[in-house]
Parts: structure tokens; sequence; C-alpha cells
């Protein structure tokens, strides 16, 4: 028990005072998740739309794939990155092993699937309410896309806020494609296993604390702000 | 002048699904003639009939052609669903999005949305959610953005099966005024009050077939055919 006080203690310290690394590390690990979530949702939910409006002979297999793909081991995919982006390989020359922008790669691979599979779920629903009218409206693919992506966006920040939460506490492959380097690649969840593996309970805990935090809030905020949950809404 | 889209011409077009035939095969030449109805008993294949002159439901056999070409056909015929189809939007944007789908500019778009809501009597209602109007005023709204474009055919499937008296007479005044503004309608009804109110020309069908194709005053006074006789008398057809 004395450690947890202890550590809580330490951690509150560590916030208050404004801790220089701890600022540093969170921001970081906003930036790779956010841009990791940014890019993802620009490649899922047009995916997704897709599979709920077009007909095609795999569409049945790629859509049992991202629900497969949603439960990736989070490691399995840090190992591929790597060896993509390790000197030997394929994208060697582009050297972004060790950086943030590797990290960033490997998030996108774990939650794509997640949102792709969320967002075809909630459309298809959606499709299935509007399909008279929109084939009647004579509408092109792409007006199809859009209304339903337009439409169907509080379903879609859903699947956003789940690629969030999956991508910022996210350990295994960016502790693997990022190796954890101080100012450079080091984020709250890898910090976090590394202070733990030292001994350093109270930054450990402040860390952890601040992840909590940032989850949280971020849920909330946006929830505040799109007005979800409130009543009458659709 | 947009070219005229009539005579609709159905050559043993039938729609099957699963091997059972819904309706068809029908042979059929309709002209614009005001409002024409499609009568029949529940089952008949009336709302097939619809769907397949629209063609949003393929065709298993025959062809529907109109006296233009397909594409330039879909774009001047609208459809009015039996349980209409609401956007997750305002009541102004739900308006404006058939506007907004031909590229038209958001404020003429705007302009005539406000019109048109102002002709089914919800304005001030501009801003509210269209999912939480009543079922009567869904419809109404349903049938004003299906008249936006100015259509030349306006097809409706039973519009006013689940509405209230009012409702229904709103309804009614609203395909008046575009009968008048010459749009052709193809509306199905199992009301045959509504239909005697409203039909110039009545198609009768039964058990997917068309039994009969009459002007109204031709239909309701001499039927030509048993089942069209015993309908007419309220008798349950089998």
């Amino acid at each position: 028990m004395g450690d947890i006080w202890e550590g809580l203690r330490a951690a509150a310290w560590l916030l208050i005072s404004f801790d220089a690394d701890l600022y540093e590390i969170t921001l970081r690990s906003l930036r790779v998740t956010v841009s990791a979530l940014f890019i993802s949702c620009l490649i899922a939910m047009p995916l997704g739309a897709l599979l709920v409006l077009r007909r095609f002979w795999a569409r049945r297999f790629v859509i049992a794939m991202l629900n497969a793909l949603m439960g990736l081991p989070p490691v399995v995919v840090g190992l591929v990155v790597y060896l993509m982006l390790s000197r030997s390989g394929p994208f060697g020359v582009l050297n972004l092993l060790f950086t943030p922008t590797a990290m960033i790669i490997a998030q996108v691979v774990i939650i794509t699937p997640l949102i792709a599979s969320i967002t075809h779920q909630a459309l298809r629903d959606l499709w299935s309410e509007y399909h008279d009218l929109l084939i009647s409206l004579n509408t092109s693919l792409g007006q199809r896309v859009r209304t339903l992506l337009w439409d169907g966006r509080r379903n879609l920040l859903t699947a956003a806020l789940a690629g969030f939460g999956r991508a910022i506490g996210e350990v295994g492959a960016i502790m693997v494609v990022g190796g954890n380097i101080d100012h450079a690649t080091r984020v709250l969840t890898t910090a976090i296993a590394l202070e733990t593996g030292k001994g350093d309970f109270a930054m450990a805990l402040g860390l952890g604390m601040v992840l909590i935090g940032l989850a949280v809030t971020v849920n909330l905020t946006i929830h505040w702000l799109t007005g979800t949950e409130r009543a009458g809404r659709w | 002048m947009v070219k005229a889209l009539f005579p609709l011409t159905l050559k043993e077009a039938s729609v099957k699904r699963r091997g059972k035939t819904l309706a068809g095969p029908i042979d059929l030449a309709l002209n614009r003639d005001g409002i024409t109805i499609v009568m029949g008993p529940n089952g008949a294949g009336k709302t097939t009939l619809l769907r397949m002159m629209h063609g949003i439901d393929r065709l298993s056999t025959g062809s529907v052609t109109w006296a233009v070409p397909d594409t330039v056909a879909r774009a001047q015929q609208a459809f009015v669903f039996q349980t209409p189809v609401i956007l997750r939007r305002t009541v102004l944007e739900n308006l404006a999005y058939p506007l907004h789908l031909i590229g038209m500019a958001k404020k003429e778009a705007e302009k005539r949305a406000l019109q048109a809501c102002a002709d089914i009597g919800l304005s001030g209602h501009e801003g509210l959610r269209a999912t939480r109007l009543s079922g009567g005023e869904k419809q109404k709204l349903a049938l004003a953005r299906a008249l936006i474009r100015n259509p030349q055919v306006l097809f409706l499937d039973e519009p006013c099966a689940n509405l209230d008296g009012p409702s229904t007479r709103e309804i009614e005044a609203l395909l008046n005024q575009a009968k008048l503004r010459d749009t052709g309608i193809i509306m199905s009804t199992h009301s045959i009050g509504q239909a005697q109110r409203l039909a110039n020309t009545v198609i009768f069908m039964h058990k997917g077939a068309l039994v009969e194709h009459s002007p109204s005053s031709v239909f309701f006074e001499t039927p030509q055919t048993p089942q069209a006789t015993a309908f007419l008398k309220g008798d349950i057809l089998e």
C-alpha cells in the first residue's frame, strides 16, 4: 500500500509542478495517436462505406478479414513494421525506424481495421434505411458515400473514439518500432513500462494518471462538443 | 421545354424474387393523364408495379421504356414511399437535398427549399430535426422533397396508408396542385374513396397481373371484369 500512496503523491506533484519531461512525453503521445487516428479515419471510413455500398466478389471475405484483424496482436504488427522499415527491409532507405513516423505507421495498421469494421456496421443499418430513396434520387456512388458518412457521423465518432482508445493505450508495437528513446520516441505507455521496470513507481503512476486522464478528457470533450446522448438527438 | 417522357410502355415486364413472381408479366401503355391510380387488394403487386416503372426493382423479364432514353427519364421522376424515408437532417436540409445532388447553387437551393417548406405548412420548422416530425408531417415532407425538382412523373406508393383524415386531405390537395402543374402522377392505394376522389385513370391489379385499365368514370360505373366488380362491391378477393 505504501508504494501506491507514495506514488500517487509523487505523481500529483509531477503534475502540479509542470514537470517538463512529463509534458513532453504526453504531448508526443497525443501527436502520434492523433496523427495515426486522422490517417486511419481517412482510410477506414470511406472503406467501410464502400463495403456497404458495393457488391463485389471478395466483399464478404474483406469484411471477415477486417473483423478478424480487429484483434491483431500489436507486438506482431510492430515486428512486421520493424522488418519493413529496418535497414535491410524494403523501406529501409527512408530511415524511418525509431522515429515517431514509424510509430504512427504501426498504429495506423492496428486501428484501421477496427475503425473500418465499426464504420461498416453502423453504415449498413443507415443504408438499409436510405437505400430506396438514394436509388430513386439517382445518386452517384460518391454522393452515396458522402451522404452516409455525413448522416452517420455520430456513429463514426464512436468508431474514431474506439480507435483513439486503442491507439493511445497501445505499447507493444510502438515499443518495437519506436524504441522508447528519450526525447525522441518515448511516449506515455512506453515510459510507464520503463519506469515500472526501473522500480520508479512514482513516475510510472504519474504517467499512468495522465494517460487515463487524457483518454477520459478527450472522450468527454468530444461527447460534450457534439452533444451525443443529449435528449432529442438522432 | 423538357421532352415529354410519356408514353410509358411496359412489355412482358415481370419481377421475380427467389422463384416467386411478385408482379407480371405486364403489358401496358400509359399516357400522361393527370392522376393514374393503381388499385387492388393487398399483395396484388401494386408496389412492385410502381417500383419497376420507376426502375428501382430490377426486371426479371421484359422491358419498361419511356419516350426518352433511360438516364433522361430517371432524372425526371420522383418516388414517395409508403413509409417515408427521412434523412437524419433538418427539415430544410431534407428539402434541399435533391437540389444539392444535381449541383444547384446553395443559395438557390435554400430559397426553393424555404418555399417548399411554406407550401406544406411547415414554415417556422425549417431548422427542426426532420426525424422528429409526426407521421403526417413526414409524409408531407417526403412529398414536397419529391416535387422539389419539378419532376414530370411522380410515383406514390400508398402515401396515405397510415395517416389520419386531415393529413390525407392535405396530401390530396398537394397532389391536385401538382396535377395542375402538369406533373403526371401514378399512385397506388387500396382506399376506394381516395381513388374515386383523385383518379383520372385506374389500373386494377390482382395476383400480380393487370386485370383492368380504364378511365375512372368507366371503371367505377361499369367495371369490365368480375374481379374489379367484386372489389368495388367490397368482397374479399382470393
